[in-house]
């Protein structure tokens, strides 16, 4: 039988939005207290869910071991207590958290062949969050 | 269409073990969980069924049946219980969150009359849940 298993994680990180497509006066306009150009950072929390078959011996979707040492290595150790302007994939892009959620689910997505991924969710604060799916339909 | 969630708490034990795995296996593939005293969670389970509104209730579903089914089908049998040992279910299947969230699945799915069960969802901690929907 198939099941979902979503699993949470927290990671600190600083960001500015600032697009170099606007001028200053609409960076201020757009962005608000987000443009300050010192930055300033939040405590995210990032749900992955995927998705599969229940192994009849393990009784898992996934040895969650395998997915924790994952987001360890690939998301939490590359985001947590970072400044993301400064990160490469941040170059050319506003570190949004609409950006930052596509950005993991695309790491997810290239980098996790243990089970088939339903979508990532990510609280930039208690107030607001992002969910992305890539193609598919979000299932509620 | 209107899809309707209740909540409940149970807490309960449990450990991770297949007769069918060598004991080397069963600590690599279980780990800290295999231990066979059992540790415990307190679980949060939420269960959502969906159907249309009764004109003359207003309800998609009788609240206070479904409380009683949850109770009577779920939590007289899983709170405060060794899962492994209590629940027949589990005699012979790993009580892990993917297979408890199917179970509850099966015990309500049958008894409910009126709304159509939609989803299961089992949280073992807030970091981590399991959602059924009833697929094959």
């Amino acid at each position: 039988m198939k099941a979902h298993l979503t699993r949470r994680y927290h990671f600190s990180a600083s960001h500015r939005l600032h697009s170099d497509g606007f001028s200053d006066a609409e960076n201020q306009s757009v962005y608000g207290k987000c443009n300050n150009p010192y930055g300033h950072g939040h405590n995210y929390f990032v749900e992955v869910t995927v998705s599969g078959q229940v192994d009849a011996m393990t009784g898992m979707v996934c040895n969650l071991v395998d997915l924790d040492g994952f987001m360890r290595k690939e998301v939490l150790e590359r985001y947590d207590r970072e400044n993301l302007n400064m990160l490469p994939e941040f170059a050319g892009q506003v570190p949004t958290t609409e950006n930052l959620c596509m950005r993991i689910y695309e790491i997810v997505h290239r980098g996790f062949d243990l089970a088939h991924l339903e979508r990532v969710r990510l609280e930039e604060t208690m107030m607001n969050s992002f969910e992305y799916a890539g193609e598919q339909q979000l299932r509620h | 269409m209107v899809y309707l969630t209740r909540k409940a708490e149970f807490a309960a034990s449990h450990y991770y073990h297949n007769p069918n795995f060598s004991p080397e296996e069963n600590r690599r593939i279980f780990g800290k969980c295999n231990n066979p005293n059992g540790h415990g969670h307190n679980y949060t389970l939420e269960v959502t069924v969906k159907g249309e509104v009764d004109p003359r209730s207003g309800f998609v579903v009788d609240l206070k049946q479904l409380k009683e089914i949850m109770h009577r089908e779920v939590l007289d049998a899983m709170d405060h219980r060794f899962l492994n040992k209590e629940v027949p279910e589990f005699l012979h299947q790993i009580p892990t969150t993917e297979n408890i969230a199917i179970t509850v699945w099966q015990r309500l799915e049958s008894k409910l009359q009126q709304a159509k069960l939609h989803r299961v969802r089992v949280y073992e901690t807030p970091d981590l849940f399991v959602d059924f929907y009833g697929e094959a």
